[in-house]
């Protein structure tokens, strides 16, 4: 992807260089620039004094943060697994020769996918919020949405899998169900593996959503936090902090698994761009 | 009129108001960023690459309490009113993170555009801005119009966050509704779905519409 990127523009002339170089300076004191205003402005707003950050030092603090922290990932795990299972369930119910199986399947996909996973989370808790209280609202909030969106990305992969594989296994007498639990569903998820972990990215900073249904995440304690200590600005900077390693973690292990699943051989998700 | 209904209309209009506002807002954004990835000053390239590696990496919720309780404390208020002042700052937060979509998003639509393309370009004298601006961008927004459509009908979805934070949309109208109607909560929610399948189906059958009349395949 590089590649291409980098012949829009010549090797600079001299002349080319020059303006670089002034580009480069006027760019660099814009930004140093609206860096020094925010600093000053934040400095003004008697956000950056250390009694404002002095709160972080203490125990406390420390642990209502991570306990916020791990409630965040509480929820981003449970929603995940039963997302998965989800997926599967719906990809295959899509999937299924009768008509009468998978258009009721389409039909709630659709629905399910159409909507804000906030108004999800809002149904969940404000028809069964007393009975399963906060916790479980977000996760089957999180858990319908996000189980649609793995379904149809599950069932691409599996429709991209070469036709070839499965009228093979079909003659060498393997029933359906085993076909697809043994030829068609391996290839699948290996292909579709990047996209997979990308959309439980989304998933995970979708359960920050938890906070408006006050569910005591990450974001609910640093809003807490900022409101009794009075320095929302630094703990939204630490919760920032905080959210933004999970993702990157995440994000790395996306990575790997991308690289690891590239070695294997794996079904081709789109048709051959070509690359030039 | 039944006071629901126009309860419900008035928070359509919010959520259209916040999405046409975003919308306009973040092709122009995500456009200027992909520009910076692609240019030729490295710091820009850097600049843009960092932003949409944080800001995508963080949860729209915590970007738009950023702006709407942040920005305060910078002096940045808009508006006489305190609802035009978070109506503004949703905008905002909407278009910083859908900008970083938008802007992936053209940089592999701006990829796929054959090499020989900006380099005919160049051959006949042009300089970077316009390579990008007359040849290679106007291609790479054609070709990348499925993409495109779902960062921006995500973004219709995304505007129902800005509901925590003081503005006047669906889903904070569906709020005032069950508090009146508390003996209705399961009509008034599939009433709100409903808005807003209807607006995202008809998203996207504008993309479809589109993506039949201009899309380029490579």
């Amino acid at each position: 992807m590089s590649a291409p990127t980098q012949v829009l523009f010549d090797e600079p002339g001299p002349r080319a260089r020059r303006l670089n170089v002034i580009l480069s300076v006027v760019s660099v004191v814009l930004l140093l620039g609206l860096i020094a205003f925010v600093v000053w402005k934040f400095s003004d707003a008697g956000q950056l004094e250390y009694a404002k950050w002095e709160p972080f030092t203490y125990a406390v603090i420390q642990q209502t943060l991570l306990a916020g922290m791990w409630a965040t990932i509480k929820v981003a795990i449970v929603a995940t697994i039963l997302a998965l299972v989800v997926g599967v369930v719906f990809a295959l119910l899509r999937l299924a020769p009768k008509k009468a199986v998978s258009l009721p399947a389409t039909l709630v996909l659709e629905v399910f996918r159409g909507v804000p996973v906030l108004l999800l989370i809002f149904a969940m808790f404000l028809v069964f919020g007393n009975e399963i209280g906060s916790f479980w609202s977000v996760v089957f909030g999180l858990t319908l949405y996000n189980g649609m969106v793995i379904a149809e990305i599950i069932r691409a992969g599996i429709l991209a899998v070469p036709r070839g594989q499965s009228e093979a296994a079909m003659s060498i007498g393997l029933r359906s169900s085993q076909t697809m639990r043994l030829i068609l569903m391996p290839q699948a998820v290996r292909a579709m593996m990047p996209t997979l972990i990308a959309q439980v990215v989304v998933l995970l900073k979708d359960s920050a959503l938890g906070f408006i249904v006050t569910y005591q995440d990450l974001l609910y304690q640093v809003n807490a936090i900022g409101r009794s200590y009075n320095n929302l600005l630094p703990t939204f900077i630490v919760g920032a902090v905080l959210f933004i390693i999970i993702n990157m973690v995440v994000a790395a292990i996306a990575r790997y698994l991308e690289k690891r699943m590239s070695q294997k051989t794996a079904a081709t998700t789109a048709p051959d761009k070509g690359t030039d | 009129m039944n006071p629901l209904i126009q309860t419900f209309l008035s928070g359509t209009w919010g959520t259209l108001a916040l999405f046409g506002v975003t919308l306009i807002g973040c092709l122009i954004g995500g456009t200027i960023l992909a520009a910076m990835r692609v240019s030729p000053v490295p710091i820009l390239r850097g600049a843009a690459a960092a932003y949409v590696d944080v800001v995508r990496n963080t949860p729209l919720t915590l970007v738009m309490f950023f702006c709407v309780f942040g920005l305060p404390y910078l002096d940045i208020r808009f508006g006489s009113t305190a609802g035009m002042n978070s109506f503004v700052l949703a905008c905002i937060a909407l278009t910083a993170y859908t900008s970083c979509f938008i802007a992936e998003t053209l940089r592999s639509g701006i990829a796929t555009v054959p090499v020989g393309q900006a380099e005919a370009a160049r051959a006949v004298g042009l300089g970077f801005g316009q390579v990008l601006g007359y040849v290679v961008l106007p291609q790479a927004f054609r070709t990348v119009i499925p993409p495109l459509g779902s960062v921006i009908i995500a973004m219709l979805k995304n505007t129902s966050i800005a509901s925590a934070f003081n503005n006047r949309e669906l889903i904070s109208a569906m709020r005032n509704a069950i508090e009146v109607r508390g003996d209705i909560v399961i009509p008034l929610l599939l009433a709100t779905a409903l808005i807003y399948l209807v607006l995202a189906l008809g998203l996207g059958r504008v993309f479809a519409y589109l993506e039949k009349r201009m899309v380029i395949l490579r």
